[in-house]
């Protein structure tokens, strides 16, 4: 396969001993058609998201620093929190996934680029596009969207702003780059690898990703389905989820997770396979069980599929209802704990150092078992009638979603940082970097258990005197969070700019197709389908 | 209160906050029964989690300080173990299913609704909420709404916050200890969430949907909560408060309000005079009204409207009916025709057009504002 599209490349305009390089100007970045040009643009695009969503949080934390309306008013407080929530989601994490696999995974299956390189540079382009959309609602008479990321019919339907519809058609676009991207992705994986990377050979990371790829054609079309009806309820006088014309807003709901609880595993699964890389490399030891990690990510994705309602126990299913999904919830335990026990057995009697990649993994793993275990916590119902919409639900999804997905993404920046650019980023600034981010982040979430258990509800601009102590901690974290963010942007860049040269094998205890080529990666990764010795592979 | 924050001060609260909070750092056991064995399932699945995480975090912590390079030691290069991965994996499932037994029991005792002594209709409105007794002898109407009672002042920050900042509410529900309250919820615009933490009940209040809740309370006394689903602008300001009073304290309130009930009712189908509508239309006027359109009726234009010579008050009669039971769409105006009955709505109508030097000359009755609203 790759065979044909080297040729049939090379053919028209170039010598076949030779590799061409991109094109000049703003024209290499609009018309690129490369993996690795692409990959830099989402990653980009997902780091100035981060930022945008972070200054989102920084105003929910500035408010919520003490008591009293002091520095916003509830209606935009409520816009923060959803345009925070719907950036970060389908702004910074997916699109950085997205990122990473247009950069990786032609080097990790040892294929040229990607299978459909312009599908490749739609799909990204949509994007910019999509998101300066929902953000001009911000400025738009009435606001942007104010009824949270999970945006609940009949709050974002027959109570919304006008700006609604500008929303809907961003979600639409969204959708469309995601599936666009899964396709790609699906296509390379299954067509591109290299002679001898059989499916239990694949790196990890491939197989994640092959699996999220597969949940995001399953999901994003529901999604669309969702805001489909909504717009329909809008503008055409439908009453799908509108109670007075016959409709139902709890079937919203379960649309909504049906969507919603897969979309939380795509933006977990990858990060799985990150760290299965990342750990071995610095354990100096195979990762332990490969094939058992491959199980248990497949488990999770197909129990992501029959847990939705696990998010909607105080709607008001019946009992056989809830006991179900109470149960298949805590089956998800399972999986996620071999995972979590692998790697610990992974680390176990290896010959670990921790450079910042492997702070930053094994922070992940740390922190996303605690994120786990409020998991469990709120998988029990009867429990769970206390926890939900408190913030010990933001506590948990922060847990698994900022030193979880996060922080896999940051950790494979580091770790793949010498491949992309060939340079080495500075250890110290990097580790400096880790432990401003590590502390920030417990700080900021780890009280937010407390104050939900004490019973403090999300999505309030302002709270009883009892919070106040736990919310100004939380406050203090987030900025050190937040602004130890600008460590990275200028690890990131010093690095590139003055970074000393990186070896192929940049550590020496990587394995993988990716440190066979040169630092940096050549523009066109193989262009000869490459020999997979069994070194490289992780089965 | 803390208007001013030092630097000392944050330090000092890091600090002190985890010993000063120790009671605060958990969730409450309440105080039904329900409640406690919520609480004690809390507290199984929390204590499973610590020894999990202890286990696991013991090894890796173990691991990294003496598997470093640093240290001298060398990879070991094995990758797997069919008897620790069937371990890993049956052990777990065997302590989740010893969790889902104790947690199936008690949802099952949350869902045994039947046998109730009383039942209370709870109804969410953006931003209040609004509780009718079902069993009164008067159709079902008995009830009332309860909003924040904390004011803007404490809110804006220009003056003191009290001890139940925003726990506090106008008209608080009250129960009586020891009997079956049956709570069907539901939710007249948005979806709102009905939460009482000490009672371990929270169910959302959907829009065209009852859902159910039961509690017995023993201890009387004074139970807050909030709503726990985003509602929109004020979300943050509609709570819950439950007053649970001794029984025969209970029923000497519930038989006087029973008592006024019956002469609000006789009210429907009475002939008032002027005068006696004034007074009464004045009462409800400073209330409900005048908020918006200020207690001299000038309101506060553009976006209140003055209520002094304008068309509204000197033209139609039902006209002006009408609107005060529908409200205006898409403005701040409400239909009050679901939050006051017909005495009052004819009495502020009345007042409205003869109040502040307004002269419509007609009169007002219960029973136009019945005909009206077609009842």
């Amino acid at each position: 396969m790759s065979e044909v599209i080297h040729a049939g490349h090379q053919d028209s305009d170039h010598g076949s001993d030779h590799d061409h390089g991109p094109d000049k100007g703003l024209a290499r970045w609009l018309f690129t058609t490369n993996h690795k040009d692409i990959g830099t643009l989402y990653l980009w695009f997902s780091f100035a998201m981060l930022f945008i969503g972070g200054i989102m949080a920084l105003v929910i934390r500035t408010e919520l620093f003490q008591p009293g309306l002091q520095f916003v008013d509830p209606a935009f407080f409520n816009q923060m929190t959803t345009n925070h929530g719907l950036i970060m989601v389908f702004g910074a994490i997916m699109p950085a996934f997205v990122g990473l696999a247009n950069w990786l995974l032609p080097m990790q299956v040892g294929a040229p680029d990607m299978a459909l390189p312009r599908m490749n540079n739609l799909s990204f382009w949509i994007l910019p596009f999509a998101f300066g959309m929902m953000l001009s609602t911000l400025f738009m008479e009435g606001g942007g969207p104010n009824f949270g990321w999970t945006f609940y019919a009949p709050l974002s339907t027959t109570y919304a702003p006008d700006s609604v519809t500008f929303f809907i058609f961003a979600v639409h676009m969204m959708g469309a780059s995601s599936i666009m991207g899964s396709i790609n992705i699906i296509a390379t994986i299954l067509n591109m690898r290299a002679p001898g990377m059989t499916l239990m050979k694949m790196p990890l990371f491939v197989w994640t990703w092959l699996i999220t790829a597969y949940l995001l054609i399953a999901v994003m079309p529901v999604l669309a389905g969702a805001v489909t009806m909504m717009l329909f309820d809008i503008h055409f006088g439908t009453s799908f989820f509108n109670a007075a014309g016959g409709g139902d807003p709890v079937m919203f709901q379960h649309i909504f997770w049906f969507f919603g609880h897969p979309e939380v595993y795509i933006m977990i699964l990858p990060a799985f396979g990150i760290v299965s890389h990342i750990i071995p490399a610095f354990a100096r030891k195979p990762l332990f069980g490969y094939d058992s990690m491959v199980y248990a990510v497949a488990s999770i994705a197909f129990l992501s599929f029959i847990v939705w309602a696990h998010h909607m126990f105080t709607v008001g299913m019946p009992l056989a209802g809830q006991l179900f999904f109470m149960y298949s919830t805590m089956l998800i335990a399972i999986p996620t704990g071999v995972k979590v026990f692998n790697w610990t057995a992974t680390m176990w009697q290896g010959s670990m150092s921790f450079e910042t990649p492997m702070l930053f993994a094994i922070a992940f793993v740390v922190l996303f078992t605690i994120g786990g275990f409020s998991g469990l916590m709120l998988a029990i119902t009867p429990a769970d009638y206390q926890y939900h919409d408190t913030y010990f639900v933001v506590a948990h999804f922060h847990y698994v979603l900022v030193p979880g997905a996060l922080f896999s993404i940051i950790a494979a920046v580091y770790f793949w940082f010498p491949k992309w650019t060939g340079k080495m980023y500075n250890e110290t600034m990097g580790k400096a970097h880790f432990w401003l981010s590590f502390i920030g982040v417990n700080v900021t979430f780890f009280p937010q258990h407390f104050s939900g258990l004490a019973g403090m509800p999300r999505r309030i601009p302002d709270y009883a005197l009892q919070f106040a102590d736990f919310n100004m901690i939380s406050s203090i974290g987030a900025f050190i969070f937040g602004f130890s963010q600008l460590v990275f942007l200028y690890v990131i860049i010093h690095g590139i700019r003055k970074g000393k040269p990186a070896k192929a094998r940049a550590w020496e205890g990587a394995r993988g197709l990716e440190w066979t080529l040169p630092s940096p990666a050549p523009y066109h990764s193989f262009t000869q389908p490459p020999h997979v010795p069994d070194a490289e592979v992780q089965g | 209160m803390k208007q001013k924050i030092s630097f000392v001060g944050i330090l000092l609260g890091l600090i002190s906050a985890p010993l000063a909070l120790a009671d605060q750092l958990n969730m409450r056991r309440g105080v039904t029964d329900i409640s406690g064995q919520v609480y004690d399932l809390h507290m199984t699945i929390l204590w499973i989690c610590i020894a999990m995480g202890v286990v696991v975090f013991g090894v890796m912590f173990w691991s990294i300080i003496h598997h470093r390079r640093s240290a001298g030691h060398e990879a070991a290069q094995f990758h797997g173990s069919t008897k620790l991965e069937l371990t890993w994996t049956i052990v777990p499932t065997l302590i989740l299913v010893a969790m889902a037994i104790p947690a199936t029991q008690t949802l099952i005792a949350m869902y045994d609704t039947g046998g109730e002594d009383m039942t209370v209709e709870v109804r969410g409105y953006q931003w209040k909420w609004q509780y009718k007794y079902l069993d009164d002898d008067y159709n079902n109407t008995f009830g009332f709404f309860s909003t924040l009672a904390t004011p803007q002042d404490e809110i804006r920050n220009q003056s003191n916050k009290g001890e139940h900042y925003l726990l506090e509410v106008d008209n608080a529900l009250r129960i009586p200890t020891n009997r079956k309250v049956r709570f069907l919820i539901t939710a007249e615009d948005v979806i709102h969430a009905w939460w009482v933490p000490d009672f371990g009940i929270k169910r959302d209040a959907i829009p065209g949907m009852l859902n159910e809740l039961w509690t017995i309370v023993e201890e009387p006394g004074v139970y807050r909560g909030q709503c726990t689903e985003l509602c929109g602008k004020d979300h943050g300001f509609m709570p819950v408060v439950v007053e649970v009073l001794e029984e025969a304290e209970f029923d000497a309130w519930y038989a006087q309000e029973m008592a006024n009930e019956s002469i609000r009712q006789e009210a429907l189908s009475k002939t008032f005079t002027h005068e006696e509508l004034m007074a009464q239309g004045e009462e409800v006027y400073g209330t409900f009204c005048a908020s918006c359109h200020q207690p001299n009726g000038q309101g506060l234009p553009p976006v209140f409207p003055s209520l002094v010579g304008t068309t509204v008050v000197t033209g139609p009669r039902d006209e002006h009916i009408k609107l005060v039971i529908d409200g205006v769409n898409g403005s701040a105006m409400q239909a009050f025709g679901k939050q006051l009955d017909a005495a009052q709505l004819g009495a502020v109508v009345h007042y409205e057009r003869h109040a502040w030097g307004n002269n419509a000359g007609d009169i007002t009755q219960p029973r136009d504002v019945l005909e009206l609203s077609g009842q």
